[in-house]
């Protein structure tokens, strides 16, 4: 947004400021969802484990606390953007829209930061079943805190660049306003592009961190339930947890035990060095692992497919398959991001506070907490229907754009 | 640093009555206003709130997370005890969040609009009386931690008159703020016309569900009332906040926008400030006569010293823009 924004100021493109209002428009609208799923999210974090709430909350509040400042100068600056137009110097106006941005970026990597406490706790004494000592500047740069940010930072860029240029896409193939989507469409391919690319490199900086931080979450990615040395990398496959095999998989001698270790001889621990009631479940925890790694490479293929054509092959562009593929990707960068969180919550599991406290202690001691379980699916679907609904209708309703104002002036310089 | 803390929390709390209070009134007020002008009121709710109502709700989320990182013990006493009313009151706030966006930016003007009104008048009344039970619940004393059984642990805790009381005197105190707030707005002579009758009903139920809160607190056994009138502070807080709602009513005929709402907003300071001032330091009142109080609940050494400078440091930054958000759009509202 703050892309073409910055685009239309230079260039005085109508294009662009059409477009910036429309995805204003789309910022609104998710931010409100946003806005109110994080204030259910401070509650809901009591509400469903007091008893973590209870020894946590002063150790890994500092992220919270800071994560509430950034939000609140969030809305501050969404307040402006939004009902900005015209009011304020142009510069300001734009400038307001980057703080929207930052901001975001930053509640995103510290509220990350807290999740990464709880996969390394750091930033305390455990003595007697006591938290004492605590120091949260500590737990709050915790071991994982920097490579889950970097991962979901470049995850959250690659989801929505996927997801918008693959609406654009889409409009594209439908043939009006052209010019406009096209516009919109290469803003939004090259944020989630480059992420898209990247993404590999901070993935491999997870896996080498988690082998030595939390093996028993590696090996139920990989399913890998012996410990062994030069262990291979599993490709798909359908664990039998019951007779600890994996049926029907592609397995890569040496090769986990090069992504772990960065040495394809060296032993990767597997689940028979954890007591059975410390293990993660294996077979979800697999699958959301293979998922994520597989959409993240088709996102991959199409980021290298787009610079290429850009390059090489611009006439593609043109090509009805071409538009097709990227409509097709619109929610995968999504589903990528779900199944990730699936597999470093699930790979967690049975612990909270890895290793000193677990899921089940943590409960609330209320009965029926199924009930409340099912409302807020229930709402949260019914938002999520909506809010695509609306979007929908904000694409629709676009007025024709085109012959208004002479468009050849596309700026070729991406960023 | 703890001192820091509280005054923080206690800032938190007053500006979600006060900001947030006015927005939950917003739609109050067009629940009772007819239909005929309804429209004319939603247009005017949204060019002045619209740009603020998002930060208006940040301050609840500054008060969770103070209590959650400074005070677990209450948090947790909280959210166990009260997760009945926190639930309702949450799915409040999401409906009333998201359909009030909604129905600005939907594309389509057709029926989805009298759905999102519907969602949106609701449970703008909705959320306030959650919040009011709440805090009634707190101070009422009827939360248990040794609760045999269910229903005493988890609905006794807050489903008792005096907590309803509290619950319809926060919807009232919204509703009243919401009006003197939107009168300013009005340029229509008719409609102003139609607003000051029901600002003036708005500020009486205020007055009469405030007296019926000592009435509840007398019925179900609370000392409220008697140590109410011993307490001299307290109580001329409550007394120059009842002068307050008259000199308001004068200005409201006479129409100085900007007096109305300092009053008001003075006006619901001192019956906050008196209800505080009266249970200060304790935050929870407990079956057992173990109250949890801020003083005896808060994390001690760096945990509260950090969370204390986050505030401060957060402070500089959000203040001025804040300030400086609502200064400009209260000089020119928004344009549609």
């Amino acid at each position: 947004m703050a892309t073409s924004h910055y685009k239309y100021l230079k260039t005085n493109d109508y294009h662009q400021k059409a477009l910036t209002k429309a995805w204003s428009r789309g910022v609104a609208i998710f931010f409100v969802t946003g806005a109110v799923s994080g204030t259910m999210l401070s509650f809901e974090l009591g509400l469903l484990w007091p008893e973590f709430m209870l020894h946590a909350g002063p150790i890994f509040g500092m992220p919270f606390s800071l994560e509430g400042t950034a939000f609140f100068i969030e809305a501050i600056a969404l307040g402006f953007y939004l009902y900005g137009w015209d009011r304020f110097n142009k510069w300001f106006h734009w400038f307001t829209g980057v703080v929207v941005g930052l901001s975001g970026l930053a509640s995103g990597i510290l509220v990350v930061s807290a999740n990464g406490w709880m996969n390394s706790p750091t930033g305390f004494d455990y003595v007697d079943g006591k938290y004492i000592n605590i120091d949260p500047i500590a737990a709050l740069f915790n071991d994982a805190w920097f490579t889950q940010a970097l991962h979901m930072s470049l995850a959250a860029f690659a989801a929505t660049g996927f997801a918008v240029a693959g609406i654009h896409a889409l409009m594209l193939i439908n043939g009006k306003n052209k010019v406009f989507h096209w516009k919109a469409f290469r803003i939004a391919i090259v944020y989630g592009g480059i992420a898209a690319l990247l993404q590999p490199i901070s993935g491999d900086i997870s896996a080498k961190d988690i082998a030595v931080r939390q093996p028993a979450k590696l090996a139920a990615m990989e399913a890998h339930f012996e410990t062994s040395k030069s262990a291979p990398l599993l490709i798909g496959g359908i664990p039998d947890v019951e007779k600890k095999e994996v049926n029907y998989g592609i397995k890569i001698p040496g090769a986990l035990s090069f992504l772990a270790h960065g040495d394809f001889e060296k032993e990767v621990i597997g689940l028979d060095q954890f007591p059975e009631d410390e293990q993660p479940p294996v077979m979800i925890t697999h699958f959301a692992f293979q998922i994520m790694v597989g959409l993240g490479m088709i996102m991959m293929v199409l980021s290298i497919l787009y610079f290429f054509s850009t390059w090489k092959k611009k006439y593609w562009q043109e090509k009805r398959w071409f538009l097709w593929l990227f409509v097709l990707a619109t929610p995968i960068g999504f589903m990528a991001v779900e199944a990730g969180w699936t597999v470093t919550e699930l790979g967690r599991q049975p612990w909270i506070i890895y290793g000193f406290m677990k899921t089940k202690d943590a409960l609330t001691p209320i009965p029926g907490i199924q009930i409340s379980f099912m409302i807020f699916t229930a709402v949260y679907v019914s938002l999520s229907v909506i809010v695509s609904f609306l979007l929908y209708r904000q694409i629709k309703s676009l007025p024709n754009m085109e012959g208004e104002q002479p468009a050849e002036n596309q700026s070729s310089t991406q960023h | 640093m703890l001192y820091v803390v509280i005054v923080f929390l206690c800032l938190a709390i007053l500006m979600y009555l006060l900001l947030g209070g006015a927005d939950f009134g917003a739609g109050i007020v067009e629940l009772i206003t007819p239909r005929a002008v309804r429209e004319k009121v939603r247009t005017i709710t949204y060019s002045t709130i619209g740009p603020i109502w998002e930060a208006n709700h940040m301050w609840l989320i500054i008060a969770i997370v103070i209590l959650f990182v400074g005070f677990p013990p209450i948090y947790t006493m909280l959210s166990v005890h009260l997760h009945i009313p926190l639930v309702l009151m949450l799915l409040g706030i999401i409906g009333r969040g998201t359909a009030f966006i909604f129905r600005h930016y939907d594309a389509v003007k057709d029926d989805m609009q009298r759905v999102y009104n519907l969602i949106f008048t609701y449970s703008s009344f909705i959320t306030p009386f959650f919040l009011g039970v709440i805090a009634g619940a707190m101070v009422s004393g009827q939360i248990d931690p040794n609760a045999p059984d269910f229903y005493s642990a988890y609905i006794g805790s807050w489903l008792h008159l005096f907590s309803i009381s509290v619950g319809i005197f926060t919807v009232a105190i919204c509703g009243f703020l919401a009006a003197v707030f939107l009168i300013g707005e009005v340029e229509d002579e008719a409609i102003k016309a139609l607003f000051i009758p029901r600002a003036k009903v708005l500020t009486f139920l205020t007055f009469i569900s405030g007296g019926f809160v000592f009435l509840a607190a007398e019925i179900d056994g609370l000392s409220l009332t008697k140590e109410k009138f011993t307490d001299w502070v307290s109580l001329s807080f409550l007394i120059l906040a009842t002068i307050c709602l008259f000199v308001l009513w004068k200005y409201l005929r006479t129409g100085h926008k900007t007096i109305c709402r300092l009053l008001a907003g003075f006006q619901i300071t001192l019956i906050l400030g008196s209800f505080g001032y009266h249970y200060f330091p304790n935050f929870i009142i407990v079956k057992s006569g173990e109250n949890l109080s801020l003083f005896n609940s808060g994390a001690m050494g760096l945990p509260i010293e950090t969370l204390g400078w986050a505030l401060l440091l957060g402070s500089l930054l959000i203040l001025p823009s804040l300030f400086y958000l609502i200064y400009s759009f209260q000089r020119r509202p928004a344009e549609l």
